[in-house]
């Protein structure tokens, strides 16, 4: 420790602690311009000079306390220096300076504001250049002064590298890539380096209006709703114009005041003239139902030739509705549901809940299909999305959620990450994985198709679609055989080693490497890092779980990371990321069909009571459909009635044929929604939504952290908030279901939980709160869990061998490709949201199909050229794009675009105990399309 | 990408790589010998650099553009940078420069039609004693006579 005095007040810190931070913890503020506390301090700007006696002043944001040093912060040669360097500084900004007309929050202007300093006196320069070909950000050199914020505001919190210096002298400019126009470089619109810039040279572009300083706008501290990173942000929200103007990243444990594109720009789909006001009903002259959009008629019928669109028509789907007042559209669907529920039964009823739904809406939802309907036929995109990685959890240790948070990786030195483009599906939890990767853990991806982060990799292995249950089962042979297996933690923590022993005694490296096409020395290296660390942490996505064999994939992730004891413990772990903002938080609430909340099985007798108590009525004792056998019910006509909340199943589910005809038999279809979907087309009555950002509601996001989502907007017309719809249609079914407010609901699922118990509105406050957080004086609920025991029955994990399984549908000679399918950062799912969202629709307008360029070569496509893609169900359109991310005979297509829906190809097979479809997985046709 | 080192200068960059505690150290040593194979850094280069060193494209280009001594554009086969920096000055370099500006026929910065000189300024280049004084290439020449140029730069453009 050391001791000093600032301004004649003594301190004592930790050594190498910089002036800078001494002085603030004595709440004495140096104004600095370089300097950031979240970044590594260069010392460039000399604005926080201080006066220690010394021959020179010194840069207090990286000069390091010393013993004995007498600190003055203020004084007149200190000030001095600070108003020259001001002076300096502002003889070459701009007349108006791009900050100070829109968030009004310069540095520089405050500092020029505050020593007077106009910088008039001196000569100006020759002046230099704009950009503006970024969509959300507008670069002005002439107002850079060359602090470097940006640039490692890009490389040390993002990890994206992408800005840089330029030049010398005069000249010199902050530049993108080889000096590109920054919207034409490798910037992916994280806004990062616009949030940390200190001048008017990086400012946001207008979204959704014009921009003001935040003083003019109301400050609303929600969630991101996008991705189960669930990133905490403020909007800055103009009240009277019931717009958000801009997005600010918000101090959480979860993002650190860092946003990615969607949550920083994603923001105005609110406002999209498209939204849902009013009931609608659909008209008697359009019985029987068809779909009534070209792109949903898809290519057989009656759709054929004409010109798709990326958002529905309304002027083609508008007049086969009619608007209906609130009392007659929920009249109409309690009635009709009810007369379903007369004629065939409950099991004829099914609902399809969201991910995106609050935890409030999610139970509430499943309630009513419990209580009011009579079965347990209700589920929701969790299904397609890690129903596999959550069934194999909780076969083998009991509990479907991770077992450590994102950031635990800090205290990893090795991470594995199976199947997950991180980068485009959880960014801001990926820059947190590059920054460990700067610090020296090993990153190793295992993925088919390279993700962009494997730039930031150890090794990268670029396995075979589908073998990775080879690959995982030839690691865990190499870990047995050199003995880096954890025996003690085996011994005491497990069950099944020997059947696993035997099982993986099958697959050498050798073996898997000719399965999975990499080679068997990338095979044992990867075992040993993995098998060798103190501490590894595996990571999972959608590449693990969707596919027939999903919940084997995951089986072999749990059982590597138990084998190897690394389960527990501070850098350890399993992390299955989920995708959707409260995907863990819908599962959690019981929108499952064989789950009450909180993971409760229905078919347990002891716990049905319990429910039956609780909801004051008897329960139906099976288990529900899935939401792929509900699509199949409805096809054979078992399932009659349905309720689709904020669910698009029409675009999100395989085999969109399929579903066309499914959603065409059902007798009656309800949906609930902010805009009039693909599914909605083929609806009976349509009940206009409240969006996220109208509402309150709490969302628990991949680490289990449990965050309170706060209204930033009044809802459009007769938009109603979602709880209240559900709780009208039950109560009119026969079911009351009486709140006064959402926080009601909120305490009535926790009372029903184990996991929930200890939380409430008042303790989520501002950062939420980790599920289990039993203890409300704790700061915080348990990050890692599971150091002593697992919740199963005797308190061990399971290891559960599994054998490699060829593919349902391999490549042939008609369909020669791999089609892979998945998400891309700009967009999320069927692109309701994001594709009515000014600046991600315009960063990516549209679909297209990756190539590898020697496939292209050989087929004789040119990248930009339209090619058809066909596979055994049916055939779509789009551009080609050349990628080496794809391999050689594999393509992929991200799923969120309408006109070109990938899920028309993809297959219906799916995981025997998961349910989950095989979306990474189809053979297909690549071809040049018909002029 | 296309461009390639000759595999002695693969191996060189092999040894470079070894010098240095990390890869972006190596970023000058490299993009010189990637200069002395090419002639002159093009953006082509710039991005080879990046991927072999794992760094940023955007930073190999702060590099580049940073220190005069990388080529951004295509050069002759000799560099003459001649000094004009005060003791230079003041023994006759703004002659000097002139005389290698019309006997060359190119203005500072140009490069001779056929491609043999490129002809420069430099700032004090501490040969000061023995001034004027220009490098060419990578040697000096100094308490240099318009007859001494003559010499040199006949040399160059014949080889
Ligand atoms: S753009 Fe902003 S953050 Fe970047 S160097 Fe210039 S002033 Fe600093
Ligand atoms: S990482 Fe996810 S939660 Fe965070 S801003 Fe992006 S989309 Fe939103
Ligand atoms: S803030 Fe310390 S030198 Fe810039
Ligand atoms: S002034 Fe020319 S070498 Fe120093």
């Amino acid at each position: 420790m050391i001791t000093l005095t600032i301004d004649d007040r003594p301190i004592t810190v930790a050594e190498g602690t910089t002036i800078w931070e001494a002085a603030r913890t004595l709440a004495i503020e140096i104004p600095v311009l370089c300097h950031d506390p979240r970044l590594r301090p260069v010392g460039v700007c000399r604005m926080c000079v201080v006066d220690i006696g010394a021959r020179t002043l010194v840069a207090s944001c990286v000069r390091p306390c010393e013993s004995g040093m007498k600190v003055v912060t203020g004084s007149e040669k200190v000030e001095r220096q600070r108003r020259t360097l001001t002076e300096l500084l502002m003889s070459d900004q701009p007349e108006v300076c791009p900050k100070e007309s829109t968030t009004g929050d310069s540095v520089l202007h405050a500092l020029a504001r505050r020593y007077e300093a106009t910088g008039a006196s001196l000569p100006r320069g020759a002046g230099r250049p704009r950009d503006l070909s970024s969509k959300v950000i507008a670069v002005d050199h002439q107002a850079c002064i060359l602090c470097d914020r940006c640039v490692r505001g890009c490389d040390e919190i993002q990890g994206n590298d992408v800005i840089s210096r330029s030049g010398k002298g005069y000249g010199t400019k902050i530049a993108f890539d080889l000096d590109a126009p920054m919207g034409a470089s490798t910037c992916v619109s994280c806004g990062e380096c616009m949030a940390v810039c200190p001048t008017g040279a990086l400012v946001n572009k207008p979204v959704s209006g014009p921009i003001v300083p935040r003083r003019h706008l109301k400050q609303v501290d929600s969630v991101c709703p996008y991705c189960g990173v669930g990133c905490g942000l403020t909007y800055n929200v103009d009240v009277e114009q019931n717009k958000i103007a801009y997005v600010d990243g918000r101090e959480s444990p979860v993002n650190h005041e860092r946003l990615c594109v969607k949550g920083r720009y994603g923001f105005d789909y609110a406002q999209h003239p498209q939204r849902l006001t009013k009931p609608l009903i659909r008209r008697a002259e359009f019985y029987p139902k068809a779909a009534l959009s070209p792109e949903v008629m898809g290519n057989q019928e009656r759709g054929k030739g004409r010109r798709k669109t990326a958002l529905v028509s309304y002027d083609d789907v508008m007049p086969a509705f009619r608007e209906a007042s609130w009392d007659e559209a929920l009249e109409l669907v309690a009635s009709r549901l009810l007369a379903v529920k007369k004629e065939h039964g409950p099991g004829a009823l099914a609902g399809f809940g969201s991910a995106k739904c609050s935890i409030e809406e999610a139970y509430l939802f499943q309630k009513l299909v419990r209580a009011a309907f009579g079965t347990n036929n209700v589920d929701h995109c969790t299904r397609l999305c890690h129903a596999s990685s959550v069934a194999a959890l909780l076969e083998t240790i009991g509990s479907g959620a991770v077992t450590n948070t994102f950031a635990g990786i800090a205290e990893s030195d090795v991470a594995l990450f199976a199947g997950t483009n991180i980068s485009a599906n959880h960014p801001v939890a990926a820059s947190f994985f590059k920054n460990a990767a700067a610090r020296g853990t090993k990153l190793i991806f295992v993925d088919p198709r390279r993700p962009d982060i494997a730039r930031h990799a150890w090794r990268y292995a670029q396995i075979r679609h589908g073998s990775d249950v080879a690959f995982y089962n030839a690691m865990m042979h190499v870990i047995l055989r050199e003995g880096l297996i954890d025996e003690a933690y085996v011994r005491d923590h497990t069950t099944g080693i020997e059947e696993l022993r035997a099982l993986v005694d099958r697959y050498p490296p050798a073996l898997a490497a000719e399965i999975c096409g990499v080679t068997a020395e990338m095979i044992v290296d990867i075992a040993r890092a993995y098998g060798g660390a103190k501490a590894a942490i595996t990571f999972w996505g959608m590449g693990i779980s969707q596919h027939t064999h999903g919940t084997n994939n995951a089986r072999c992730l749990i059982s590597l990371c138990l084998l190897t004891g690394n389960s527990g413990r501070p850098g350890t772990g399993l992390h299955p990321l989920r995708g959707q903002n409260n995907v863990q938080g819908a599962s959690d609430a019981g929108l499952i069909p064989m789950m009450y909340p909180d993971y409760q099985r229905v078919g347990d007798p002891a716990i049905r009571e319990k429910f039956e108590k609780a909801w004051g009525l008897p329960l139906d004792p099976t288990p529900g459909l899935t939401v792929t056998e509900i699509t199949t019910g409805a096809l054979e006509g078992r399932i009659k009635g349905m309720y689709c909340l904020g669910e698009n199943p029409f675009l999100s589910d395989p085999n969109v044929n399929k579903v066309r005809k499914a959603l065409t038999r059902l007798d009656f279809l309800a949906v609930q929604d902010i805009f009039l979907t693909e599914t909605a087309e083929f609806a009976d009555v349509i009940l206009p939504a409240t969006s996220y950002l109208e509402k309150t509601g709490t969302y628990t996001n991949t680490d289990r952290r449990v965050q309170i989502g706060r209204p930033a907007l009044a809802p459009p017309g007769d938009a109603r908030l979602d709880w209240q719809i559900v709780a009208e249609i039950a109560t009119r079914m026969g079911y009351p279901m009486l709140y006064e407010k959402v926080e009601d609901i909120f305490d009535e699922f926790t009372a029903t939980t184990h996991e929930y118990q200890g939380l409430d509105y008042p303790i989520l406050g501002a950062t939420g709160r980790l599920w289990p957080a039993f203890d409300r004086e704790a700061k915080d609920g348990e990050q890692i869990l599971f150091g002593d025991a697992y919740p199963t029955a005797d308190g061990r994990a399971k290891l559960v061998p599994c054998d490699f399984e060829a593919e349902k549908e391999p490549t042939s000679a008609e369909y020669p490709f791999v089609l892979n399918t998945g998400r891309l950062l700009e967009h999320w799912h069927t692109g309701t949201m994001t594709r009515r969202s000014y600046a991600l629709d315009a960063i990516s307008p549209g679909p297209f199909v990756e190539v590898h360029p020697d496939d292209l070569a050989r087929l004789g496509i040119t990248a930009g050229d339209l090619v058809s893609v066909s596979s055994r169900r049916g055939r779509i359109e789009l551009p080609a794009r050349r990628s080496t991310s794809v391999a050689r005979g594999s393509v992929f297509i991200a799923f969120h675009f309408r006109e070109a829906a990938a899920n028309v190809l993809t297959l219906d097979a799916i995981d025997p105990i998961g349910k989950i479809p095989t979306f990474k997985l189809c053979a297909v046709n690549v071809e040049k399309a018909q002029a | 990408m296309t461009f390639a080192l000759t595999p002695e200068r693969e191996s060189h960059l092999a040894e470079i790589l070894s010098r240095y505690p990390n890869r972006m150290a190596a970023t000058i040593p490299v993009l010189h010998l990637c200069q002395e194979q090419n002639g002159w850094v093009s953006e082509e280069i710039m991005e080879w650099v990046a991927h072999r060193l794992g760094i940023s494209a955007a930073h190999v280009k702060g590099v580049a553009t940073f220190y005069t001594l990388f080529n951004k554009e295509p050069v002759g086969r000799h560099q003459v940078w001649v000094c004009r920096t005060l003791s230079c000055a003041l023994n006759g370099a703004d002659a000097l420069l002139h005389h290698c500006e019309k006997r060359l026929g190119v203005h500072v910065g140009g490069t001779t039609k056929d491609g043999s000189v490129t002809l420069r300024t430099a700032e004090c280049l501490a040969a000061c004693g023995q001034a004027p004084m220009m490098q060419v290439d990578r040697d000096y020449h100094e308490n240099l006579t318009l007859a001494d140029v003559d010499t040199i730069l006949d040399r160059l453009t014949r080889s």
